[in-house]
């Protein structure tokens, strides 16, 4: 069947722009405020579901060609490795540092490790989400 | 200089980081393999190490982030965790090698090791968490690999038990979540330590009491203490290997938590909880045993059988005394090593055979003998047959139960052994005796890889056994910290 | 404001309990999902309800602050319970492809097999 979406079409080409900021928006607000790694993955993914049901399956992968597994996994062991790098350093495991780093164009900048971490958790959610959602949509 | 306390994050931290790793080398099967190995040896070897170093050292701990209790959550390392985690590491080596020549080729591509791994993750971090919070978490980690591997194949009846067991569980861990929320709304503080003090302050109200109940309920439905029912289904859909560490390691955990927390947290009041779970472990002893001679189909037997040896191990914590928490901990040992191997040994018979009822099968040991005879020694050594590992563990149970003069249990306890002798007896003469159905030429022929792993499991067993000695000194520092709470809080707590 | 939503975890809890007893594996999904809901909902009014800032020691400093915990507790129990509906969602589907039922009733299966 094939159904006459223009509005969507449209419409989606600007909308995954806006909630792809709204991601990386929630990803950095998350150190102090509501927010996060997880609620980042969960609009990120979002997004990416938003171009799967716009277009078709085939038209994305050739797109994005990645294995979304393999997404999920480097995010993972992005999270669970930063927990390996305080022992490298002597500190218990999970140790987190941050500092202040003058960096140009941005000017000082607070950096800490939770960063690393956050982004694992973001990974990890964007690829456990597609990989599940693809595995529930295709043949039906 | 690496801080020594690291260490014991590793036990879960490598197998998690390891079955990540090998979701990236999703083809290379040689990888997966060497990979896993070498991760459980290590494991293996660090759980060794620190069993060594809490007999000079005392219990260890490792706040992670460098937060102090209480307000982190942190690892607790003592011997009674630390000999769960060694024998869990070991049992899943021997499956692992097992799994080399049984699995195939297309599940060892659908992630197969990468989920073992995460399970023993789960498994080794459920053991040795100090924070009721984060052992729900391990708990949830152990529980998702094991839901992907009960259906991972898919066939029909996987799929069908796998729902039920999916449900099962996530209705325990709900009541697992419900007794942490009356807990935290009770005491304010989730650290298994800090919760003992705070307890053995303000004494255990009736409300208190109410609370470790609904744990008990959520610990007896993950272990299958009386709340069986679940488990014999479960564990007869999935692989062999896959049923095989079910049997050695799941249920372990859930016991593993009930003693934590009837012997850490809720023991001021043993009156209620403690006889509450000597009547279930009565109940289940008595059910189990008539399941185990009930059925025909071999899977079902061996699943039975498992339910009776947690009714046995729950027999020592419900009597409290040190002999009787020395014999639980040797007979968990046991039970870990024997129940996989009877698991392994179960689904080969169904394997080369084709047939699940003992019925329809007979004279396997025609056609393999040493596979005949290590079956032999596991029924014995179940039974609780000197020299072999179920011995020791019965007796110390049947001194404990005697010294508090608890009869019913002790009674119950050791008829259960002539059942479990008996359905595994039926097993050994109706399909190993008799005439063989297998001719020469059909013959499967016993791989060299489950060949190697009955030998290790039946090695273990020896050794368990004639090595008694050996062990003492470790068991009954874990029993005595089991005793003595203070010495656990005043590790955690004070430095 | 405990007191009403302690009625609102008893509704909450009435429902799952409602739909984890039917046979229909979607409702049994969407059953355990509301009862965990309400186990979140149990987590932060057991504490007590409270109003205050963020815990976060800022410049400003001091005040009234809200516990945490709670928290934390409830966002790492929203992840697992994420986990675990994602994955029995797919467990479902695929019982349903093959067995071409999603009621429990025809999964109970033959006795043998």
């Amino acid at each position: 069947m094939k159904i006459n979406n223009v509005i969507l079409r449209t419409a989606s080409r600007f909308v995954v722009f806006i909630i792809l900021t709204l991601a990386l928006y929630l990803f950095f607000a998350g150190h102090n405020n509501p927010g996060g790694g997880f609620i980042a993955g969960l609009v990120l993914s979002s997004a990416f579901v938003l171009m799967y049901l716009v277009n078709d399956m085939e038209t994305v992968q050739k797109a994005i060609p990645l294995d979304f597994r393999r997404i999920a996994a480097l995010g993972a062991f992005l999270a669970v490795g930063t927990g390996f790098g305080g022992l490298i350093f002597g500190a218990p495991f999970l140790t987190q540092v941050f500092g202040h780093f003058h960096l140009p164009f941005f000017g000082t900048v607070e950096l800490t490790t939770v960063t690393i971490f956050e982004a694992g958790v973001t990974l990890t959610v964007v690829g456990v989400v597609i990989t599940i959602i693809l595995s529930i949509s295709e043949d039906v | 200089m690496i801080d020594i306390s690291n260490l014991i994050v590793l036990p879960m931290a490598l197998p998690l980081i390891i079955g990540i790793i090998q979701i990236f080398f999703k083809n290379q099967i040689k990888t997966q393999r060497t990979m896993s190995i070498l991760g459980v040896l290590t494991t293996i070897g660090i759980a060794v190490f620190l069993l060594e170093r809490i007999q000079t050292e005392g219990i260890m701990r490792l706040d992670f982030g460098g937060w102090e209790p209480p307000f982190g959550i942190l690892f607790v390392a003592d011997s009674f965790s630390v000999i769960l985690v060694l024998v869990a590491s070991v049992v899943t080596l021997i499956c692992l090698i097992y799994a080399f020549s049984s699995v195939g080729e297309k599940m060892e591509k659908m992630y197969f090791y990468a989920f073992i791994n995460f399970l023993l993750a789960g498994v080794n971090g459920s053991f040795l968490t100090g924070d009721i919070f984060n052992l729900y978490v391990n708990f949830e980690i152990m529980l998702l690999a094991s839901y992907v591997l009960v259906a991972l194949g898919g066939s029909k009846k996987q799929l069908r038990e796998s729902i039920k067991y999916v449900v099962i569980n996530v209705l325990s861990s709900w009541f697992f979540l419900v007794a942490v929320a009356y807990l935290y709304g009770q005491l304010g503080t989730l650290n298994m330590a800090h919760l003992s003090q705070l307890i053995s302050e303000s004494g255990q109200t009736p409300t208190l009491t109410v609370v470790s109940l609904v744990f008990l309920i959520v610990f007896a439905l993950k272990s299958g203490l009386l709340l069986y029912f679940w488990l014999p289904g479960s564990y007869s859909a999935p692989p062999i290997v896959v049923a095989a560490l079910f049997g050695g390691l799941l249920t372990k955990v859930g016991i593993y938590a009930m003693f934590r927390v009837f012997t850490l947290i809720f023991y001021h009041e043993p009156g209620i909880t403690h006889t509450i779970i000597g009547i279930m472990a009565g109940l289940t002893l008595i059910a189990g045993s008539i399941g185990a001679i009930a059925y025909k189909d071999i899977r079902q037997i061996v699943s039975y059988n498992v339910v009776i040896a947690v009714g046995f191990i729950l027999v020592g914590l419900a009597v409290m005394t040190q002999e009787g928490f020395e014999g639980s901990i040797f007979y968990l040992m046991h039970d870990m090593i024997a129940k996989s191997l009877l698991f392994l040994l179960a689904g080969t018979m169904i394997t080369v055979t084709g047939k699940k009822r003992i019925d329809e099968i007979s004279g396997l040991i025609r056609n393999y003998p040493v596979f005949g005879w290590i079956f032999f020694i596991v029924m014995l050594s179940l039974a609780g047959v000197p020299p072999l590992s179920g011995f020791i563990g019965k007796v110390l149970v049947g001194h404990g139960t005697i010294e508090t003069g608890s009869y019913v249990l002790l009674a119950l306890a050791f008829i259960s052994s002539i059942f479990v002798l008996y359905s595994l007896l039926r097993i050994f003469l109706n399909s190993f005796w008799g005439e063989t159905i297998i001719s020469t030429d059909e013959e499967v022929p016993m791989r060299k890889g489950w060949m190697v792993s009955f030998s290790l499991f039946t090695i273990l067993m020896f050794i368990l056994g004639f090595g008694v000695e050996l062990f003492i000194p470790y068991v009954a520092d874990a029993a005595n910290t089991l005793m003595n709470p203070q010495i656990y809080i005043d590790a955690v707590m004070n430095d | 404001m405990e007191t009403l939503i302690t009625i609102l975890i008893g509704v909450f809890v009435t429902i799952g309990t409602y739909l984890l007893l039917s046979k229909n594996v979607i409702r049994i999904i969407i059953g355990s999902s509301i009862l965990t809901h309400a186990a979140h909902l149990l987590i932060i009014t057991m504490p007590g309800l409270k109003t205050g800032g963020v815990p976060f020691i800022t410049d400003g400093g001091g005040g009234e602050f809200v516990d945490p915990l709670p928290q934390a507790l409830i966002l790492t129990s929203i992840v697992i319970n994420f986990a675990v509906t994602a994955l029995i969602l797919v467990l479902a589907f695929r019982a349903y492809k093959t067995l071409g039922t999603d009621n429990l009733a025809e999964m109970r299966g033959p006795k043998y097999d």
